[in-house]
């Protein structure tokens, strides 16, 4: 069981609902129990109040300091390649995973659910091979 | 200046407020009176500073002219500032005058925070308050209430204990899903 994630100064969060869902940010400031002031200059997320409802935090924190500038807390993004990092974690990859998945046509849907089966089918003859029929 | 979701930003707006009585022949200049008010757009701003200026100053609106009206815009709203707001209310039995602290990045946003929290623990409406002064404490030896106070820290820290899962937008939403939602912070 992992430990709590902490709310600090300097946390990379996700932004999961509002206009700016699906950015990364980085908390600069807290502002009250329940909002933070987030930033994200090179992932499109304006320095703003944000409630902690709208974000999940991930497990990077950047050296930032409190109130930092935009403009040093881009260089801190960029320096600790906080994109890539995210893009390869178990978490980053879930999020794009269900991105993509909410956007799926119709044709998509069926050729996932034929994949699906495909898969499926391959598992069962695995297991038969280990566990045979009683 | 709009920066991000507007249903996350302040709409009250301060504006400085100037207005003196019709000048006559026995008074050919008279005393220009200047108020800071919150409202939400100028023509309400107006109508407020009418409002005190009848009960302060002996002019009512018919008697006076409005000389200039303009918005305060806050210099720097990159940062968090812990403000301390004195306000006077009327309760249901009497008038009350209070201190309260609330942190935000602007002075127009805790004044609008300051109306909410009013209105949800005391039933103060917005009419019935009256803002006597507002100050930004910029020493935390001068915050008072330790509900701010403990905000007030560089390195602050600490656990989202139970986090709400919510769908990105109405439209992903859905009626039934197959299991219960996890709500510990990872």
């Amino acid at each position: 069981m992992a430990q709590a994630r902490f709310v600090e100064i300097g946390r990379v969060a996700y932004v999961n609902f509002g206009p700016e869902s699906g950015k990364l940010c980085v908390i600069v400031d807290v502002v009250d129990a329940k909002r933070a002031l987030v930033d994200g200059p090179t992932t499109g997320v304006t320095r703003q109040q944000m409630p902690f409802s709208r974000i999940s935090l991930t497990e990077f924190v950047l050296p930032v300091k409190r109130n930092q500038k935009s403009a040093n807390v881009a260089k801190c993004f960029d320096e600790h390649e906080i994109i890539k990092k995210w893009n390869a974690s178990h978490a980053g990859k879930h999020v794009a995973s269900a991105l993509r998945r909410a956007s799926l046509t119709d044709f998509e849907r069926f050729k996932l659910m034929v994949a699906q089966k495909k898969k499926s089918l391959l598992v069962k003859k695995e297991m038969k091979k280990i566990k045979p029929k009683h | 200046m709009v920066k991000g979701d507007p249903t996350l930003l302040m709409k009250l707006r301060q504006y400085q407020v100037a207005g003196r009585k019709f000048p006559s022949d026995t008074d050919p200049n008279p005393v220009i009176y200047r108020m800071r008010i919150f409202a939400t757009d100028e023509i309400r701003a107006k109508s407020r500073f009418w409002y005190f200026t009848k009960r302060l100053n002996k002019i009512k609106t018919a008697h006076g002219e409005i000389v200039s009206v303009e918005e305060i815009v806050e210099k720097n709203t990159d940062h968090v500032k812990t403000y301390g707001i004195s306000i006077r209310y009327e309760t249901r039995n009497g008038i009350t005058n209070m201190y309260r602290e609330y942190r935000d990045t602007s002075l127009c946003g805790a004044v609008g925070r300051m109306y909410q929290d009013m209105a949800g623990r005391h039933r103060a409406r917005a009419e019935t308050i009256h803002i006597i002064s507002t100050t930004a404490l910029n020493v935390s030896s001068k915050v008072k209430r330790s509900n701010t106070a403990q905000f007030y820290n560089s390195k602050i820290r600490f656990p989202l204990l139970h986090e709400t899962v919510r769908a990105p937008c109405k439209s992903l939403r859905s009626v039934f899903v197959s299991g219960r939602p996890l709500t510990r912070s990872h």
